[in-house]
């Protein structure tokens, strides 16, 4: 079922990323806000730097505006005030250059009508890119997610996990810079879960793929990410920042260490913190 | 004996075709006991014995009756999905013509028949449009329906891909009206079907080309019931046709995927 080959050769340029930050940050958050047209602040200014090969997770309780955050990385809705600079330039020139975006949702969004195979290459198909230039890449991403015995089936004979992963080779298809996950397991059994959290922890690793995670789950947060961004409600905004220092490529051995249990301990005190009410923009 | 009984497709066919076999033979004995007179309520064999004697001259009327039908009711598919389309791509559009499609669709045939057989010289072609008009409403209804039944989390992954409006036409919204599309066409299959002998009626054309609903009028005249029956069943068998034909067409087309389809296989 696993297809997905740790222990890939080191990328030397996320290594300088790693060390100093040579190369542009992928996403900068400059003061950005957002208020809804009811008047609802979802986010307070926000100051965010978002490194090229880094896998951040927002985690917090809920309408701490963690997916408004992602919908404005995304650019799907615009910040009320403030800006946003994708590799240094504007949204216009994401497209370009290969800057492309990738989206993985809590829902798999896939074509009931669609084999797998076709639902894989939709992107592919939406750019305008031949079937024949199409093919092998479709059936890499398919087998990279493990699904290769699948290509042929339709989505309702898959089940939960299988659909995510699809919706996984079809995100990786386009070979993005940006893969933005809002909450992409949440909807899973624990198990699966897991099995796909080791997954994609080695794809981020073997492409150095700039990704940006939701979650409400402290296991996955610390499992996943190299960076944790800890938010708290009213308004949205960012309350603490968590660096998990871990080797990569992480495998299941790092959720039995003492350290991964360390790791949730405080950030499942921090998001405690970030839940009461006295952390609340009024007492601030 | 027993896995054959529990075969869900044997019961599927056994059990109304016991029901049918049933009221046939309660039918004919029925008439037979009470020695009902065959001008009166014709029985079974008489049916059947009139079925075979005017055997060439029903024939000829099925298929001019048949013709009409499947004339109007491929004109109504084309235009039916052609409005559709028209329908969704502009709100505007939808909102000053779909009144009209309704007016269409309440008006009784049997009045607006006498005008258009006025209006159109040819019987065949003002017989067609007679169907084809009782057939048009419900594959505008359901298509446009079905084109604007779109998977919210689809649509949105289609516009930040910044997909085109044609390649989200024919790559998400037709796919997904499909279903619809064919729920439309069962309806408007059998609507065609009573549209064209409606119209025949009205029209009374006799002749050469006279359909199945002349037989029947022809039959009245001379007080020859069972030719009367006879042409009736061979209009409910039409029908039944027509609507098999529709029901594996979708089958055809959906098996693999939509859940009204999915398990009619096994």
């Amino acid at each position: 079922m696993n297809a997905l080959m740790p222990g890939e050769p080191f990328n030397e340029s996320a290594d300088k990323t790693a060390a100093g930050g040579e190369r542009p940050p992928a996403v900068e958050v400059l003061s950005a806000e957002k208020v809804f047209a009811n008047g609802t602040r979802a986010l307070a200014p926000i100051d965010l730097s978002i490194a090229d090969g880094e896998f951040l997770t927002l985690i917090g309780p809920s309408g701490c505006g963690k997916s408004t955050l992602l919908k404005l990385i995304a650019n799907l809705i615009e910040p009320s005030d403030g800006r946003l600079l994708w590799w240094r330039g504007e949204f216009a020139q994401v497209g370009q250059e290969g800057r492309r975006f990738a989206f993985v949702f809590q829902e798999p969004t896939l074509m009931p009508w669609a084999r797998v195979d076709s639902n894989v290459r939709l992107p592919l198909e939406l750019a305008n890119i031949s079937n024949a230039k199409a093919a092998p890449i479709v059936a890499e991403a398919i087998e990279r997610v493990g699904l290769s015995d699948f290509a042929r089936h339709f989505p309702r004979q898959l089940s939960g996990g299988m659909k995510m992963r699809v919706s996984i080779a079809r995100a990786l298809v386009t070979n993005p810079n940006l893969l933005l996950m809002d909450e992409p397991f949440g909807a899973l059994d624990e198990f699966t879960r897991n099995r796909l959290d080791a997954d994609l922890v080695r794809l981020w690793w073997e492409r150095k793929l700039t990704t940006v995670f939701v979650t409400h789950s402290i296991y996955e947060a610390v499992f996943l990410s190299t960076r944790i961004i800890v938010m708290a409600a009213n308004p949205g905004r960012i309350f603490r920042t968590m660096t998990i220092d871990q080797a990569q490529p992480r495998d299941e051995g790092f959720r039995d260490s003492p350290k991964f249990a360390a790791y949730c301990r405080e950030l499942s005190t921090w998001l405690a913190e970030a839940s009461l009410p006295s952390a609340s923009g009024a007492a601030l | 004996m027993k896995p054959l009984l529990q075969s869900e497709a044997f019961v599927q066919i056994a059990a109304p075709l016991a029901v049918g076999v049933i009221l046939i033979g309660v039918w004919e004995v029925g008439c037979r006991l009470a020695s009902i007179p065959v001008y009166l309520f014709p029985k079974p064999s008489d049916i059947f014995a009139s079925l075979i004697h005017h055997g060439p001259s029903l024939l000829r009327a099925l298929m001019v009756t048949l013709r009409v039908t499947l004339q109007a009711f491929a004109a109504a598919v084309v235009i039916g999905t052609l409005i559709a389309f028209m329908f969704v791509q502009s709100r505007a559009v939808e909102v000053s013509l779909f009144p009209y499609a309704v007016l269409l669709q309440v008006t009784p045939v049997v009045a607006i028949a006498p005008l258009i057989i006025i209006l159109v010289k040819n019987t065949q072609l003002s017989l067609t449009i007679c169907a084809t008009l009782v057939a048009l409403f419900p594959i505008i209804s359901n298509t446009t329906l079905g084109l604007r039944s779109v998977d919210p989390g689809l649509a949105n992954y289609f516009r930040m891909n910044r997909a085109g409006r044609l390649k989200t036409l024919i790559k998400l919204r037709i796919p997904g009206a499909l279903p619809y599309f064919f729920g439309g066409l069962r309806i408007s299959s059998g609507l065609a079907l009573i549209g064209a002998v409606v119209a025949e009626f009205v029209a009374g054309t006799g002749g050469r080309s006279s359909g199945l609903a002349y037989e029947i009028l022809d039959a009245g005249f001379t007080l020859d019931i069972p030719r009367m029956f006879a042409a009736l069943f061979l209009i409910t068998l039409t029908g039944v046709g027509l609507f098999g034909a529709m029901v594996v067409l979708s089958r055809l087309a959906l098996s693999n995927w939509h859940e009204s389809e999915v398990g009619a296989e096994t």
